[in-house]
């Protein structure tokens, strides 16, 4: 079977998870279900793409294919630097702030801490990739931790206001913010597309993409910004899911008979929508609301996870 | 500097005041003068409060120090301790299944399955080590804290179903402002633990030198082994039942002993439990000033300092080679 083909049935398939979950059960008020599904369905297939493409990215710069943004802890960064703006702008001034001037404050400030982060973790030449695994989940620890801790800081009524604006999750989507992150992703995207070509290259390496005349260390600066803002989006649209970009980009690979990252990419963006999706699916309509998609996604990812580092160990 | 630290004649007044301070901190008002003249309410909150809390935190900072170098000596690991092995995640499954078996479980079925579940999970972690011929510390300690997490995802979904997330939650952090007297005295089991672990401490520096070597010397390695394992469960569930996860203090106490008095591991106990019981005490006397007159799960004040400490540790190990 060709890429393409598997491209197609991976499409189709995206498409038949979307179309469940729209049109079934349908009853009651069609004004309102309807428009609302539609945004629900938007702000998850944009996770789904976010994730997929940020991932893919990350791991191609980082030449690996165990880390990925989530695992080193950048979605907790962001969820501790929303709550630091809240903690030091006290959340009087933020009941009247637009969530769209903080979700892009939040996306800047991220984008600059987080090339720090990567500054730290990559400096010099790190040969060991466990220790890079490590110190980015204990960071992960670390920021989520601070963050429960600047929460109950904030006095706890004004907390309780604002509580449900600032934390997303799959059962609290926030689709408020869904034009503006789309609009984000858009301009992300186009930023991107004067990387784009650079990619294949640098999966083969800093020293031959170094010989083929490529700036890497630009290239793959402007890169891990792209990918901090991706991951922002997705974080503030539906809150942490941490092992889905691990699992999508690796299916992904597995799935394809190439590396060409056009391909790589649009395959793991469609798995991941398809997951997410038919997942929500049958959270809503199957577990009734009983359990949430992050849940069983961290359950097989983590498997997953401890597999993948099992098997790179051997290769050692 | 941190030779210093490590002397007694440093950290024993250190811990003595901190204690003492321990128990004059809190929203209802303590005064030495008001104890001399025989205040009635203030010796009744001291007995039913104040001294309850500081024992337990006493106990818990000894006993969970104590429990990571005993880890730590036998996997031969820098970094293996109940937070990165497994187990304080595993116990907390154990009781939310013993939530759901039972009920209104009583403290005992809590207690059983909580350690049944907790050694389980750690036999299993030692169980994956044993077949990793990779035996790189940092390598180690990830999958321990992956393997952490998927059981805690196991918990999460199975307390979504019952509907126990609520109650599940009062153990993930931990927290010392439930503790009167009656509801600590679990915690006492944990004393002849610690005290058979310093009776076996020179076994256990024999039996992490591996299997062989150990027979070698005479010493029947399994025993020794499984001793150390139900020594570990049980400290840990007894103090996760009590006051909560405390994250990370198995973990760095022992390091940093280790780090500035070598190997030894029968002296090292003494130091780990003392240095162990103060750090809690300041963790938590931070916890109950900084947002007084409410209060910050210890928990979280340890999982900050802790990890951040623990980054510190990793840093500095790749620094130094």
């Amino acid at each position: 079977m060709g890429d393409r083909t598997k491209l197609a049935i991976l499409a189709v398939i995206a498409a038949g998870c979307a179309a469940l979950f729209m049109l079934t059960h349908l009853s009651g008020n069609l004004d309102y279900i309807i428009p609302r599904r539609a945004a629900k369905l938007a702000a998850i297939v944009l996770t789904g793409v976010t994730i997929a493409f940020s991932t893919v990215v990350f791991q191609t710069i980082t030449n690996n294919r165990i880390l990925t943004p989530s695992i080193i802890g950048l979605d907790a960064l962001y969820l501790f630097i929303n709550t630091a703006i809240v903690f030091l702008l006290g959340s009087q001034t933020l009941v009247f702030m637009d969530d769209h001037v903080r979700f892009l404050l939040s996306a800047g400030l991220m984008v600059l801490f987080s090339v720090l982060l990567y500054r730290l973790l990559f400096r010099r030449e790190e040969k060991n990739i466990f220790f890079v695994l490590l110190v980015g989940v204990i960071m992960g620890t670390l920021f989520r931790s601070a963050t429960s801790f600047m929460q109950l800081l904030i006095d706890p009524n004004e907390f309780l206001v604002i509580q449900d604006r600032m934390f997303a999750s799959f059962n609290n989507i926030n689709t408020d913010l869904l034009w503006v992150s789309l609009l984000t992703v858009a301009g992300v995207f186009v930023y991107f597309l004067r990387f784009a070509d650079y990619l294949d290259v640098l999966a083969l390496g800093r020293d031959h993409a170094v010989n083929l005349g490529v700036d890497y260390d630009r290239v793959v600066s402007r890169l891990f910004v792209i990918v901090a803002a991706l991951v922002s989006i997705a974080t503030a649209l539906v809150g942490p899911i941490t092992f889905l970009g691990l699992i999508v980009a690796n299916v992904a690979y597995q799935l394809l008979s190439t590396y060409r990252h056009r391909l790589v990419i649009a395959a793991a963006a469609l798995i991941a929508v398809a997951m997410l999706v038919g997942g929500q699916w049958a959270v809503e309509r199957l577990f009734t609301f009983s359990t949430t998609i992050s849940v069983i996604i961290n359950f097989f990812g983590g498997i997953y996870f401890i597999y993948l580092l099992l098997r790179e160990s051997k290769s050692w | 500097m941190g030779q210093i630290m490590l002397k007694k004649r440093f950290l024993i007044p250190v811990f003595l005041l901190l204690s003492a301070l321990s128990l004059f901190v809190g929203v209802k008002e303590i005064q030495l003068t008001g104890l001399l003249q025989g205040d009635k309410d203030q010796w009744q909150i001291l007995w039913v409060s104040r001294v309850p809390r500081l024992v337990s935190l006493i106990i818990a900072g000894a006993s969970m120090g104590i429990v990571g170098l005993i880890m730590q000596q036998l996997s031969r690991n820098r970094f293996v301790s109940p937070t990165t092995a497994g187990t304080e995640d595993s116990a907390r499954l154990g009781i939310l299944v013993s939530l759901m078996l039972f009920g209104a479980a009583s403290t005992l079925q809590k207690m059983l399955l909580a350690f049944l579940f907790a050694l389980l999970g750690t036999l299993l972690f030692m169980n994956i080590l044993s077949r990793i011929r990779f035996k790189n510390a940092v390598f180690i300690a990830l999958v321990g804290l992956m393997l952490g997490n998927v059981i805690d995802s196991v918990t999460t979904f199975l307390a979504y179903k019952h509907d126990l997330i609520q109650s599940i939650g009062a153990w993930f952090y931990g927290d010392f402002s439930m503790i009167v007297s009656g509801r600590y005295e679990m915690m006492y089991i944990t004393i002849p633990l610690i005290i058979t672990a310093y009776l076996y401490a020179d076994r256990f520096t024999i039996a992490g030198m591996g299997e062989e070597f150990s027979a070698n010397l005479g010493l029947n390695y399994r025993q020794v082994v499984n001793i150390g394992m139900v020594i570990v469960a049980l400290v840990t569930a007894a103090v996760i039942l009590t006051v909560g996860v405390i994250p990370f203090l198995g973990l760095i106490i022992p390091n940093i002993v280790t780090l500035l008095r070598g190997d030894h591991l029968r002296q090292n106990l003494f130091f780990t439990a003392l240095l162990g019981s103060v750090f809690l005490l300041v963790c938590d006397i931070l916890g109950r000033v900084l947002i007084y007159p409410y209060e910050i799960p210890i928990g979280l004040t340890v999982g900050i300092i802790g990890s951040g400490v623990f980054l510190y540790l990793l840093l500095r190990s790749r620094d130094h080679g």
